[in-house]
C-alpha cells in the first residue's frame, strides 16, 4: 500500500514540476522545478530498486547540472521578457505536437497492456544475483563487462571537460596579471638599497 | 500493484512534456536545453523501470552511459551558449543566422 501511495506522490510530482519547468516565465524558476522533478525521479527510482541510479541522478543532475544551468542563467544578462514574446504564437502548435505524441504513447501502452506481448526473458548475463546490493552488482558488472565502454564514458566526459574549457576560455589583455618570469628573476641586490642620509639632506636614488 | 506499465506511462508524459517545451519555448535556449535534460530524464526512467521488472542490470547500466551524455552535452551546450552571447548579447534562437548556412 504503502508503495502505491509514494508511487503515485512521486510520479505526479515529477510530471507537475516538469510541467511548470517549461511553462514558468523566469528561467531561474525553471531551474528550480527541474531539480525538483530529479529529485522525484530519483524517487521512483529508488522505489524499481535500483538505488544507485537514482543517487547518481541526485549527485550528477542536482549537484552538477543543475547548479552549471543556475550559474548559466544567473551570469547572463539576458532580457526574458523578450524572449517570451512567442510563446503564445507557438502554443497552438506545441500543444498539437504534444497531444499527437501523448495519443500515440498511450495507443502504444493500451496495445501492450491488451496484448499478449511478453517482457521477454533476460539472457542471464548480467541478471541480478541473489543477496548482493544493487550498487555492488551494478559494480560488478560495470567493471567487467562493461569495462571498456565505463572507459569509453570516461573519455566522452574528458573530451566534454576540455571542450567547454577552451570554448569559454579567453585571453583578456585588460587585466595585470601575475609575471612570474619576472618575478624569479629579481635579486635582492637590485630590489632594495640601504643607506644613511644625513637629517635635512635627502636621498638620491 | 504498480507494475512496469506506470512507469511507462510516467516517462511518455515526461518524454511529451519535454517535447512541448522545445516547442513552446522557441526563443529561449536555456529552457529549450532544460526540455532536452527532461527527455534524457524520460529515457533514463524507462530504461530503468524495464531493467528491474525484467531483473537483468544492463538497462540501468545503459541508463548510467545516457546520463553520462547528458552532462556532456549540457557543459558543452552552456559553453557554446556562453560565446554566442558574449559574441551577440542575446540568445534569441531567431538570431543564430550567422554564418547564412
Amino acid at each position: 500500500m504503502i508503495h502505491v501511495i509514494a508511487f503515485y506522490l512521486f510520479a505526479v510530482m515529477t510530471v507537475a514540476s516538469a510541467a511548470i519547468t517549461i511553462l514558468s516565465r523566469n528561467p531561474v524558476h525553471s531551474v528550480l522545478w527541474l531539480i525538483l522533478a530529479f529529485f522525484n525521479a530519483a524517487g521512483l527510482m529508488v522505489l524499481t530498486g535500483a538505488e544507485f541510479i537514482a543517487m547518481l541522478l541526485v549527485i550528477v543532475y542536482v549537484g552538477a547540472v543543475a547548479v552549471l544551468f543556475l550559474f548559466v542563467v544567473m551570469m547572463l544578462d539576458i532580457d526574458f521578457a523578450e524572449l517570451r514574446a512567442g510563446f503564445v504564437r507557438y502554443f497552438p502548435l506545441g500543444a498539437l505536437v504534444a497531444l499527437v505524441l501523448l495519443a500515440e504513447m498511450v495507443l502504444g501502452i493500451g496495445a501492450y497492456r491488451v496484448g499478449s506481448i511478453q517482457l521477454g526473458t533476460p539472457d542471464g548475463t548480467a541478471a541480478v544475483a541473489e543477496g548482493v546490493s544493487n550498487t555492488a552488482a551494478i559494480g560488478a558488472l560495470l567493471y567487467s563487462r562493461y569495462l571498456f565502454l565505463f572507459e569509453a564514458a570516461g573519455i566522452i566526459l574528458l573530451v566534454a571537460m576540455i571542450g567547454a574549457i577552451v570554448l569559454t576560455h579567453r585571453q583578456r589583455n585588460d587585466t595585470r596579471g601575475q609575471k612570474i618570469s619576472k618575478q624569479n628573476a629579481r635579486r635582492p641586490e637590485e630590489a632594495t638599497v640601504n643607506v644613511k642620509p644625513e637629517v635635512g639632506k635627502g636621498v638620491t636614488l | 500493484m504498480i507494475g512496469v506499465e506506470h512507469y511507462v506511462v510516467v516517462s511518455s508524459i515526461l518524454f511529451v512534456l519535454g517535447v512541448l517545451g522545445i516547442f513552446l519555448n522557441r526563443k529561449n535556449v536555456i529552457v529549450l536545453l532544460m526540455a532536452i535534460e527532461l527527455i534524457l530524464l524520460a529515457v533514463n526512467i524507462n530504461l530503468v523501470a524495464f531493467s528491474a521488472f525484467l531483473g537483468d542490470l544492463t538497462g540501468q547500466i545503459f541508463a548510467m552511459f545516457v546520463l553520462t551524455v547528458a552532462a556532456g552535452e549540457a557543459a558543452v551546450g552552456l559553453a557554446i551558449l556562453v560565446i554566442y552571447f558574449r559574441g551577440r548579447g542575446s540568445i534569441a534562437v531567431d538570431d543564430v543566422n550567422r554564418m547564412k548556412g
